[in-house]
């Protein structure tokens, strides 16, 4: 066979990779200049306290004793609450930071210890595990975005490195990683890097391991293990024998169960002394008693709160029990779909729509956890442009209260700006009559895409949509930032903004079923070998 | 896509508003409080802070005009006595004021690229994305966005040929900022050859005495001439005090950070010189000021004899000289006399940056700004672009000397030459060869082995100054070794190109001449008389 007929020989884009993708650091490095979540405000600063706290404690105590309440280490000081991957990680940086700068993770002494060299080492841990984890995790993807498949269009927005960057300048993880300190890349980055091995490589036992290393960094990721779960399972049915279906099966199943099981087992090794540790362990990760929601967040349960004050109805069990059967409700639909209508090209939409499920009605729920549904939506933009940048746009807007609280609110204007900007340039490569207010047009979007028509009249109402949307968007942040809100209303913008945006998420949960659901049925072919 | 790259840009400056400043934040808001609080007759004699008012009339009317918006930020930033004042409406109104400022720069630009037929985004995104101007002006804080807009529109003007045009924007350029007089022999050999004599002879030997055009001159003389007056007429009685606040001798031959140019290499030198005199048992009389102490002082060399001002003139007008007779020459042929003339006032602008007294490393932007227009308009420009932007923007460095700027600064470039690195090359690598010839690893486009391995020796340098350095225990013992060892190594860089581009320039031909690009430059070339 030549390498000219090679089904997987494919071009690489490579013309805008490079400058691009130094672009989209720059542009990390201009909002890391800006200050972090609980910047010099004592007595309990913010996130970055909390993980230069975790460097302190890991570096100091011994590693059964980093989820107990000890007199070293006490846990309503920023008790490490995530599970061991996010320790071991830490414990790796207090190392460095303890060669560098001891003060800075002394225990006790160091509490609270905040100093411009040190903020620099912060960023930097965070930049070289974002640069380690994530943008080779997107570079991946997108490397493998533009083999063209059976039948699909290349666009603009499949080709390599415009897709990379674009991702790459998603303002929302810039801005909670850089700006207000956390380290989502990485576990992100696992996810994508297991997402990876899914879609392009296939090797189901590699994409399981990476992923159960992303679920230990971050819980949160459980979001995201649905979607994982279904989809191996019913892979492990394809290419049945007609004779011994059940070995078969438990064949394939096993390889998986061995897989996430022996990761799991070296991850908590150091923990597994007892049951009574990991019990401990896992207390830690699922606190029940701290509320159905924190703040304000953009999901159905604080929407529901402004109308009935859902804390004088329930306890937090029956809560949580609600939370659990809804979220299961929710998902349920896009989970069935999956299994019983397999198709790849359905994954990340079942992820999409797990994801914003839990973001939806879950228990305990962030307003950062929104970057977990924001990823797959970003990884879903080569294929639905419009309606993923507006979803894109409207998850960074949700956390804006966050973002003004922390003094980012240059940066978020600053990375949406860039963000918007790079996406017309997108468009106008391929359309060279694309101006700057291009994204905004639905039918213009749909074009470049897809040479077939659609009905105009339905892109023209969601071109309005969107520019409704987007000035409802501008006018809330204009408001959040310029407006006092009235004495006895104090939290007015920060609920109109979470209000506002929960609107568009559900809405958006209905677009994102309903995409899953028109995908036909496809069976995933295992991969045979030419010789 | 023009609209879209000027507001990325934009943004990224918005970004840098609450980064450090340097002193010459305070410099502009101390002119901003003397023009608008005295009258005119005092503007060059105040002397309440050390920062006094030392760039010509214009700048100081714009400043002048700046300071009545200011009043709307915050009034108190204008008054006289108070020194090093940094409120926050401050210091936004300053930034401000740059960004806005700098909207002439980006229609400047657009103009300049518009006279491009191949490469015409590139050239117009090289300029805006200029890392020098962003750092210089929005980190460090100055206004060369708009003095290097007035100079792109200069450009572009003479280009058209539009000569009064190009003239008069040039004026108002000299009188904005007198650091430009270094480049006016280059406009007045120009002008001279191709707007007064109205016959282009084809040899270009030949100078056809019999064509000059004495209303031409005359019509020259009358614009400039108003523009001048227009700025320093109502100073009429001050000038001596003007010129004494605009050409300070008082300061020292290098600047406190030596400009990489032969100056550094020449004090680099005497300081080798004097350690290894030392250690070979001569005696040599010990010098009071260390060069970068810092503050500006007067220095004399150890071992080498002492520089004066006289010397770098006389060596700076030597130098340009036969690079003006060739211009003369070159510009007998109408066709690609625009060419020649961008390329003349880059080696101008190089000798003076090279050979000049007191030069800031600022200057350089002289050099590379019409370098990237030139960029695309031949290959040895191409890759004298690519070499003079990294090195120049890399000299810079020191200027944003806090440390979190460190990763910024580093980014900046970065980008920038990997836009230049990924485009500039494949204007003149033809397609075929892209695929054929193997590239090597890491192997830069477009330059030699050579120049490749100096340009990742910045980089080495880089890590050095900021990681090793301080590793090794060396910024208690030699805390200006980094300094010294950027700017002598930039230096050798700077003064080899410009060796090699004034070497291209005398031998240039007009049979050789490259077609890429010079198509639409055609087009304005019939309006010449």
């Amino acid at each position: 066979m030549t390498r000219r007929s090679d089904p997987d020989r494919f071009n690489v884009t490579k013309d805008a990779l490079v400058p691009g993708v130094f672009f989209a650091l720059l542009v990390r490095w201009c909002v890391a200049a800006y200050p972090y979540s609980g910047y010099k405000k004592p007595p309990m600063y913010g996130d970055y306290e909390a993980q230069r706290h975790w460097q302190e404690i890991t570096v100091h105590t011994p590693i059964v004793q980093w989820y107990y309440n000890t007199t070293q280490n006490d846990l309503q000081y920023w008790g490490l609450d995530y599970p061991p991957l996010t320790a071991y990680h830490s414990f790796l940086m207090g190392l460095v930071a303890e060669w560098w700068d001891p003060e800075s993770v002394r225990l006790f002494a160091s509490r609270g210890y905040e100093s411009d060299s040190h903020k620099l080492f912060m960023r930097w841990t965070v930049f070289l595990s974002d640069v380690y984890f994530f943008v080779t995790g997107v570079l991946c993807l997108c490397i493998d975005l533009e083999r063209v498949r059976f039948r699909e269009a290349k666009t603009v927005f499949k080709r390599t490195d415009l897709s990379t960057v674009l991702m790459l300048l998603y303002p929302g993880i810039i801005l909670i990683d850089h700006g207000h300190f956390q380290y989502n890349c990485v576990s992100l980055g696992l996810f994508l890097w297991a997402t990876f091995f899914i879609v392009a490589i296939e090797n189901d036992v590699l994409a399981t391991i990476i992923f159960c290393l992303a679920l230990n960094y971050k819980q949160m990721e459980l979001y995201h293990a649905l979607p994982f779960f279904v989809y191996l399972l019913r892979k492990c049915f394809i290419g049945m024998p007609p004779k011994g279906k059940f070995i078969y099966f438990i064949g394939n199943f096993n390889k998986l169960a061995v897989a996430v099981l022996s990761t799991f087992i070296i991850v908590w090794y150091p923990f597994g002394g007892s049951v009574h540790n990991i019990v401990q362990v896992l207390h830690r990760l699922f606190p029940l008693k701290r509320g159905v929601f924190e703040d304000k967040v953009s999901n159905v349960w604080c929407f529901v709160n402004v109308f009935i004050k859902l804390k004088s109805y329930y306890t937090n069990e029956t809560m949580a029990q609600m939370c659990l059967s809804m979220t299961a409700v929710a998902s349920l639909p896009s989970c069935a779909d999956m299994f019983f209508r397999i198709n790849k090209k359905k994954f990340i939409l079942c992820l999409i729509n797990v994801s914003l499920a839990f973001f939806l009605f879950s228990f305990q729920v962030h307003e950062k956890t929104i970057l977990l549904v924001a990823i797959p939506v970003a990884l879903q933009l080569p294929d639905d442009p419009f309606m993923c940048f507006w979803f894109l746009l409207v998850s960074s807007f949700s956390m804006l209260p966050l973002l003004i609280k922390d003094g980012l609110i240059i940066p978020f204007v600053g990375t949406n700006l860039i963000y918007i900007c790079f996406f017309t340039i997108c468009m106008h490569l391929a359309r060279v009559n694309a101006g700057i207010f291009s994204f905004m047009n639905a039918s213009m979007v749909a074009r470049i895409v897809q040479e077939k028509k659609e009905s105009s009249v339905l892109l023209k109402l969601l071109s309005t949509a969107f520019f409704f949307s987007l000035l409802g968007m501008f006018w809330l942040t204009i408001g959040s930032v310029f407006v006092k809100p009235p004495p006895q209303y104090p939290d007015l913008f920060p609920l109109l903004v979470s209000m506002y945006s929960c609107c568009h998420f559900v809405l958006f949960f209905i677009y994102f079923n309903y995409q899953q659901l028109s995908i036909p049925f496809y069976l995933p072919m295992p991969k045979v070998k030419l010789n | 896509m023009i609209a879209q790259i000027a507001l990325i840009v934009t943004t990224i400056k918005v970004f840098f508003i609450p980064l450090y400043y340097s002193t010459d934040f305070e410099v502009h808001r101390n002119w901003l409080a003397v023009t608008h609080n005295l009258t005119i007759d005092q503007w060059y004699y105040d002397n309440t802070s050390e920062w006094t008012l030392d760039y010509p009339p214009l700048f100081a009317w714009l400043e002048y005009g700046l300071s009545h918006i200011a009043k709307f930020f915050d009034p108190k930033m204008l008054y006289l006595t108070n020194l090093n004042y940094n409120s926050d409406m401050t210091v936004l109104f300053q930034r401000l004021s740059v960004i806005a400022l700098d909207i002439v720069y980006i229609l400047a630009a657009r103009s300049c690229s518009n006279l491009i037929s191949n490469g015409k985004l590139l050239v117009y995104m090289l300029l805006v994305t200029n890392v020098g101007l962003l750092m210089v002006d929005h980190i460090h804080f100055q206004y060369n966005g708009l003095l290097y807009g007035f100079l792109l529109f200069s450009i572009s003007n003479m280009i058209k040929s539009n000569y009064i045009q190009s003239a008069l924007w040039f004026a108002v350029l000299l009188n904005l900022k007198h650091i430009n007089l270094y480049i006016a022999p280059v406009y007045i050999v120009y002008l001279l050859r191709a707007y007064c004599f109205t016959v282009s002879s084809e040899d270009g030997c030949h100078t056809p005495w019999y064509s000059f055009s004495i209303t031409n001159l005359i019509k020259l003389a009358i614009s400039v001439v108003a523009v001048f007056g227009l700025s320093f007429g109502p100073f009429l009685d001050h000038l001596p005090q003007i010129i004494s606040r605009l050409f300070p001798f008082k300061r020292g031959l290098s600047h406190a950070y030596w400009a990489p140019n032969f100056w550094a290499l020449y004090n680099f030198a005497d300081k080798i010189l004097q350690i290894a005199l030392t250690k070979a048992g001569i005696f040599i009389p010990k010098s009071e000021a260390t060069m970068t102490g810092g503050l500006v002082k007067e220095y004399d060399h150890a071992v080498l004899p002492s520089v004066t001002p006289i010397v770098t003139f006389a060596l700076t007008f030597l130098s340009m000289v036969p690079a003006l007779i060739k211009l003369w020459n070159l510009c007998a042929d109408g066709r690609y006399r625009g060419l020649s003339f961008i390329r003349c006032m880059i080696i101008c602008a190089s000798c003076s940056f090279i050979f000049g007294w007191h030069v800031h490393e600022k200057a350089i932007l002289m050099i590379i700004i019409p370098l990237s227009f030139m960029s695309v308009l031949g290959v040895v420009d191409g890759r004298m672009y690519l070499m003079m932007s990294t090195i120049g923007h890399y000299s810079l460095f020191p200027l944003l000397y806090p440390k979190n700027l460190m990763s910024i600064k580093l980014f900046l470039l970065l980008t920038h030459c990997a836009i230049g690195f990924s485009t500039v090359p494949f204007l003149y690598i033809p397609p075929k060869l892209k695929y054929s010839k193997r590239k090597r690893f890491l192997r830069l486009p477009l330059i030699s082995h050579a120049e490749t391995l100096y340009l990742y020796g910045l980089l080495g340098l880089f890590i050095f100054e900021n990681v090793l350095h301080a590793a090794w225990g060396l910024n208690k013992t030699l805390p200006f070794l980094p300094l010294m060892l950027t700017s002598v190594y930039c230096a050798m860089g700077v003064v080899y190109y410009w060796i090699s581009y004034y070497h291209y320039f005398l031998t240039f031909n007009l049979s050789g001449v490259p077609t890429v690009g010079v198509v639409n430059l055609n087009r304005y070339v019939k309006k010449v008389n």
